[in-house]
């Protein structure tokens, strides 16, 4: 056996270097155009809704000015319309679910990452969830069949007790023998608590996922300070975390603004502006869209959708307030979900 | 161990001609422990002590007794709300009190914060129980006929018994109506996702935003969109057709934006590798990225689902309620679930309002599978499973 040694010369022809280019070649072009062009449907599609709004808010604008946000009546037939009283309802009902969410939300989150069984978390967590899932409708039943009952009574005991604040005066005598119920029910109150139930699990699911990333070290290093669990819950938990309590609690107020059928089922509609949110009748800018499309004329279609214009360009303000503050946070890194 | 009956002491040598000072030094115990000693009692570790027990348990009793004291004798509050309230607040003070007998302020804040966090999920975990509770109790009577599921409401009035009618016509409404809209908004959805992911660009990030942007549209407003293009605009009659186009306009953004995230999580060193091998990019989105994702995906498809099939008032707005059986989504009026629920209701009618507490029991019972189906396909498969899946699959694909 012998090594044969190669005799031609290697060096004859310089290696051509091989084409390195990003451009995409053969299926990838295929995939990258049809990716862009679904890409561009869809914005299409969505742009489209928000600039058709917009578009049908001109003439109405034009027509009403800025009249539009503080009329409160709304009466096509007399061609005075406007959205003052509805807003203001809009905004008594997410308040009153605000003010009743808020605080369940924290205490939820808290309790699942800082006080339940760590065996219990993942069903906890999963129930919460699942409270997130549950259609409004059914929330709109259980509000009007059994929470009005007791809401009402709340409602009376806060008329006697703080009566002398306006929001929660009633136009009726809290101390007659036979007090009048039909005076405190189908308010901004009772429809804000039933709101409350659907929000307040979505702020909730945004405060127990920060709350669970606030760094193990520094729990620990609280904790072997001496600190007791909840000044370790105060000192490292709720700063960590006050990203997501705000922007959770945003997120529940944006849709708490839109919430339609559990409302619609509550109150009893009035266009009256009014600060009492105990009484009876108010009215949503989404209760009004349900209830009045249908005997709309052209003209009035206009206005239904620029109230609806106006209540997207709220909600869009809070929610992509809320992507801010969770994203600037120290906490905001993987909230995203 | 060794012990000593009698300790040495070790001392230096006195330094002659000094006087001898008192130097530091080690001197062992006398009282060393010895094998048969005691062993002394170990600290218990753990965060409560019987005495803790015992305080924030005759803290409530406490509270139970003081609340029935002020409530049913003291104040004209009958009624289980005031007495509950007066409970918890009396319970409170009662803790804070006993506590501080012992204990410094520190220990008093930290009981009551407690107390507090723990009354506040209760109160929601007593939300969520009766609200489900009361949806099943109240839909009770309409459930155990066979007819609710099998026949639908055409000829049955406000009297009629629960064994004539049934909710058939609304259920397979329902049915139809997202069937369609997931048609469409699936492949947009998760396609779109697909671009910001992994096309990227300037493109990729005005997609972006607007997309986040419309996750903000209010339901209503979607209705009455479609309501306003398609049925007015357009002369469309309303159907099952102009109800799933709501629907798809309410979860398009939803699914679009979900299935962003999930895909956001892939591993990056993944896409890598299958690049690096040679594979085209189509062959790594197709082959790596989404089956990586599937598990994500399909959480955000169910949950998406989830909330298409109870929403209202999209479907309030487009569709016209039937009440007999419809499967031509083109042609003419149709039921849904939540509709027929919401307009039962409004009927004042007790036997209609039984049959919508059926239906919406029913409506639980599917938002409550697809939840459950969801939340086990989005569970990791255990690890060696996995693994032995993927070898499997790798094996189809050489062979």
């Amino acid at each position: 056996m012998s090594t044969l040694l190669r005799v031609e010369d290697p060096s004859s022809t310089p290696p051509r270097p091989r084409p390195v280019s990003r451009r995409a070649t053969g299926v990838d072009r295929v995939f990258a155009a049809g990716s862009r062009s679904v890409a561009a449907t869809v914005l299409l599609v969505t742009g489209g809704i928000g600039f058709f709004l917009a578009l049908q808010s001109v003439p109405t604008f034009r027509h009403y000015g800025f009249g539009f946000f503080t009329q409160t009546q709304w009466q096509p037939e007399a061609d005075t319309l406007g959205i003052g009283a509805v807003l203001a309802g809009t905004f008594e009902v997410a308040l009153v679910a605000m003010t009743v969410a808020f605080p369940l939300a924290l205490l939820t989150a808290l309790y699942i990452t800082e006080y339940a069984p760590p065996r219990l978390r993942a069903t906890l967590t999963s129930a919460v969830d699942l409270m997130a899932a549950v259609p409004s409708i059914i929330y709109g039943l259980w509000g009007f069949f059994l929470l009005e009952p007791h809401a009402s009574v709340v409602a009376l005991w806060l008329h006697r007790t703080l009566g002398w604040i306006p929001v929660f005066k009633v136009d009726a005598d809290p101390n007659a023998a036979m007090w009048d119920r039909s005076r405190y029910t189908a308010s901004a109150f009772i429809a804000g608590l039933a709101v409350a139930m659907m929000v307040m699990p979505m702020a909730c699911a945004v405060m127990r996922q920060v709350f669970s990333q606030a760094p193990q070290g520094e729990r620990e290093a609280a904790l072997a300070l001496g600190a007791t669990r909840w000044g370790m819950v105060r000192t490292v938990v709720l700063p960590f975390g006050r990203g997501g309590i705000i922007g959770g609690t945003m997120l529940g107020l944006g849709r708490a603004l839109g919430e339609t059928i559990a409302v619609l089922l509550i109150i009893s509609p009035a266009f009256d502006l009014k600060p009492r949110i105990l009484e009876i009748g108010t009215n949503t800018v989404s209760a009004l869209i349900a209830g009045r499309f249908t005997e709309a004329s052209s003209g009035q279609l206009a206005a239904l959708l620029t109230a609806g214009f106006v209540l997207f360009m709220i909600t869009l303000l809070i929610n992509t307030l809320a992507a801010v503050v969770v994203a600037r946070s120290r906490s905001g890194a993987e909230t995203e979900a | 161990m060794t012990t000593f009956a009698d300790p040495p002491t070790v001392r230096q040598p006195p330094v002659p001609g000094r006087r001898a000072v008192e130097q530091p030094r080690t001197t062992l115990r006398a009282d060393l422990p010895t094998a048969n000693a005691p062993a002394p009692a170990r600290r218990s570790l753990s965060a409560r002590t019987p005495d803790d027990r015992f305080v924030m348990a005759g803290s409530w009793v406490g509270g139970l007794a003081l609340a029935w004291l002020v409530t049913q004798r003291l104040l004209p509050w009958t009624g289980l709300l005031p007495f509950l309230a007066a409970w918890f607040v009396l319970g409170l003070m009662v803790l804070a009190t006993a506590t501080s007998l012992t204990s410094g302020a520190v220990e008093v804040r930290d009981r009551v914060a407690g107390a507090v966090v723990h009354a506040g999920a209760l109160v929601v975990g007593a939300a969520l129980l009766s609200t489900v509770v009361f949806i099943f109790v109240k839909g009770a009577p309409a459930l155990p006929h066979w007819n609710m599921y099998l026949d639908d409401m055409s000829g049955v009035g406000p009297r009629d018994p629960f064994t004539r009618g049934g909710v058939l016509h609304a259920v397979l409404g329902s049915a139809i109506e997202l069937g369609i809209a997931v048609a469409v908004t699936v492949p947009l959805g998760i396609g779109t996702a697909v671009f910001m992911t992994e096309i990227g660009g300037r493109f990729a990030r005005v997609v972006r935003t607007i997309v986040e942007a419309m996750t903000a549209l209010p339901s209503v407003v979607a209705g009455l969109f479609v309501y306003t293009t398609a049925i007015i605009g357009l002369g469309m009659a309303r159907s099952g057709l102009a109800a799933s186009l709501a629907l798809a306009v309410m979860m398009l953004p939803i699914i679009a934006r979900a299935s962003d995230v999930v895909l956001r999580v892939v591993p990056g060193g993944l896409r890598e590798a299958s690049l690096a091998l040679g594979a085209s990019r189509w062959k790594t989105v197709w082959h790596v990225v989404l089956p990586t994702a599937r598990p994500g995906l399909a959480t955000a498809l169910i949950l998406g689902v989830a909330r298409g099939i109870g929403e209202t008032s999209p479907v309030l707005l487009t569709s016209g309620a039937a009440s007999f059986v419809v499967t031509d989504p083109t042609n003419g009026v149709m039921n849904s679930l939540p509709l027929f629920i919401f307009s039962t209701v409004r009927s004042g009618e007790p036997v209609y309002i039984a049959r919508a507490f059926g239906a919406a029991a029913l409506l639980m019972a599917l938002v409550l599978v697809l939840f459950v189906t969801a939340r086990l396909l989005a569970r990791p498969p255990h690890p060696r499973r996995r693994r032995l899946l993927r070898l499997r699959r790798t094996s189809q694909e050489i062979s």
